[in-house]
């Protein structure tokens, strides 16, 4: 009976695997992440995500909120790409009560929304190289990223969580600084994202990890809910920005790049064609907006006074923007009663509302669609039989962000 | 070719008559409901049936509507059919005293955690999920709270130390 004071669990001698825990903060997880994996050897077995670290009852929070309010929580979903998310709200409540917005402010929400999907596609897809052991590429990129905040900053004042934009339109028009440095990025970027793509698509190392790890079949990928890069990597064209076009995606050219295998290397692939199709898009776009001339180019917002704030200078000055000031800040306009679904592509797939008015002033209920939070299930099916070291790429590949996960 | 909301309609009226009802368009989606206990014949049919094929299910979620007495509960279905490119939404609702709604994860990998969800903030009792347990939620959490009976912190109340957040 000597040194007989540690107690194992039973079974723990006969047990051939052996039990790894990684995060809920770990370097390799990017975010707020738990995985418990039975491993044995090097080879995962089974394993099981705990999420919701960071729940914030968004959804809760929602149900007190009038519309406007509720933007600065959409910023808090999938923060690599905010401004999806803001126009995604504004396009739901514009759907919901019927307003028609200016074909000059869908082109510019064009612009922000694909910047916008850019930069989520090169952090993910920067990640999955630092992942693979090249950090080179990450940090060679982040500066067009930073461009692209900059880009945000000239328009809404901020950089991450942006609350970018209003029912109808946006808060203020775009300056001429906004647009230089946007002609900054067209002229500058392609050449980088040629340079990142020599470094990762043909390296030897690179297409050796990714390739045949963590792939899913089309029809499993469907079945799990995938959706956006993720499920157009399995071969499925599906695009929200094709199938219900919104904020006038019917008027521009581009392809739906899609994989076949589904694994790491053609998610890597999918999101890198369609930061070629995004540059594309914005330039169109960019076309798109110098074309109007004169008073059509001061065009920024839909004329919608229940909805849209005034300017603070007409508040101060005419009866009229005083009293739509009070009301909308006061909470004092009522939603017509109603139910609406509405998608829009998000970064990483579809990112839908789901909004039912009681004829209240706020929500009665709003659920989000979070496209990672859908397909995160799927890990442990993408991983099982896998390298340890493969599912810690394809943790990043799948492009999940913990605060749309745990909204 | 193409399907519609009216072909739908005509086609779950042929197979399941007056069990499912509440027919409505708004904002072009279609949207239907039937006895909880039907769930998973509807959403089966909806799968299987050559001309619908609502292979897709984008959404699970649930309302609560304390005033709908024996039906206080929604739980609410968005399907989609990718190749035609339709939408339909389903709901089945449930009482509080009895929360039991089939699970439809035989059908859809994607409904696991998105039942948990559910399960997780309305107490929803799927029938048949491989592992109901709550899912965003701490496990000792014994309400749910996305039920309107649960409210969000008065914001009239005085009683709390907010010093640290300059509102002392």
């Amino acid at each position: 009976m000597e040194h007989n004071h540690i107690t194992l669990p039973e079974g723990s001698i006969e047990k051939t695997t052996t039990t790894l825990n990684i995060g809920p903060t770990h370097p390799a997880t990017h975010g707020v992440f738990q995985n418990i994996m039975e491993v044995d050897g090097e080879r995962v077995v089974s394993s099981e995500q705990t999420v919701g670290y960071i729940h914030r009852a968004f959804e809760k929070l929602a149900e007190r909120r009038p519309l406007y309010q509720i933007t600065t929580i959409t910023d808090r979903l999938n923060y690599c790409s905010s401004p999806i998310n803001n126009m995604g709200w504004h396009i739901t409540c514009e759907k919901f009560l019927n307003i028609e917005t200016p074909k000059r402010v869908d082109y510019l929400r064009v612009i922000i929304m694909e910047l916008a999907r850019i930069s989520d596609h090169l952090i993910c897809n920067s990640i999955v190289g630092v992942d693979t052991g090249a950090y080179t590429g990450f940090l060679y990129v982040m500066q067009y990223r930073e461009l692209i905040y900059e880009i945000y900053e000239e328009i809404c004042g901020s950089r991450l969580t942006t609350n970018m934009g209003r029912i109808g339109g946006f808060e203020r028009n775009f300056t001429n600084t906004a647009f230089t440095k946007l002609e900054k990025f067209l002229n500058e970027y392609p050449k980088v994202l040629k340079e990142f793509e020599s470094l990762f698509t043909r390296n030897r190392i690179f297409m050796e990890r990714t390739q045949g790890t963590g792939g899913i079949s089309a029809e499993r990928a469907m079945n799990y809910g995938f959706t956006g890069p993720n499920l157009r990597a399995a071969g499925v064209d599906y695009d929200v920005r094709v199938h219900q076009p919104y904020s006038s995606y019917q008027d521009f050219n581009f392809t739906v790049p899609v994989g076949t295998t589904g694994d790491n290397y053609d998610r890597f692939l999918v999101r890198n064609a369609e930061m070629w199709e995004s540059i594309s898009i914005i330039r169109q776009a960019y076309e798109k907006v110098q074309a109007f001339k004169g008073a059509d180019a001061e065009v920024f917002h839909a004329d919608v006074p229940e909805y849209y704030l005034p300017k603070k200078e007409d508040v101060y000055t005419k009866m009229e923007a005083l009293i739509w000031h009070f009301k909308i800040i006061m909470g004092e306009i009522d939603l017509p009663k109603g139910q609406i679904y509405c998608p829009v592509e998000g970064g990483n797939g579809e990112l839908g509302f789901y909004l039912i008015s009681d004829g209240g002033r706020t929500p009665f209920r709003l659920h989000f669609r979070r496209p990672c939070f859908i397909y995160y299930q799927a890990y442990t099916e993408l991983i099982k039989g896998g390298m340890l070291s493969d599912a810690v790429v394809t943790m990043s590949s799948l492009n999940l962000i913990a605060g749309e996960l745990d909204a | 070719m193409s399907l519609s909301n009216e072909m739908v309609q005509e086609k779950l009226i042929a197979k399941f008559g007056d069990q499912v009802s509440q027919f409505a368009t708004s904002y072009g989606m279609l949207s239907f409901e039937s006895p909880k206990e039907m769930n998973l014949k509807v959403l089966q049919f909806l799968y299987d049936e050559p001309s619908l094929e609502f292979t897709f299910l984008t959404d699970i979620c649930a309302v609560n509507y304390p005033n709908q007495k024996g039906a206080e509960l929604v739980v609410v279905y968005h399907l989609h059919n990718l190749k035609e490119n339709i939408r339909v939404r389903y709901s089945v609702s449930t009482s509080l005293e009895n929360t039991d709604v089939y699970t439809a994860t035989k059908l859809f990998e994607s409904a696991n955690w998105m039942e948990r969800e559910t399960y997780d903030f309305f107490g929803i009792n799927f029938v048949g999920h491989p592992n109901l347990k709550r899912i965003l939620n701490v496990d000792e959490m014994d309400y749910f709270p996305l039920r309107k009976e649960f409210p969000l912190e008065d914001q009239t109340r005085i009683d709390k130390d907010d010093e640290m957040f300059g509102r002392g």
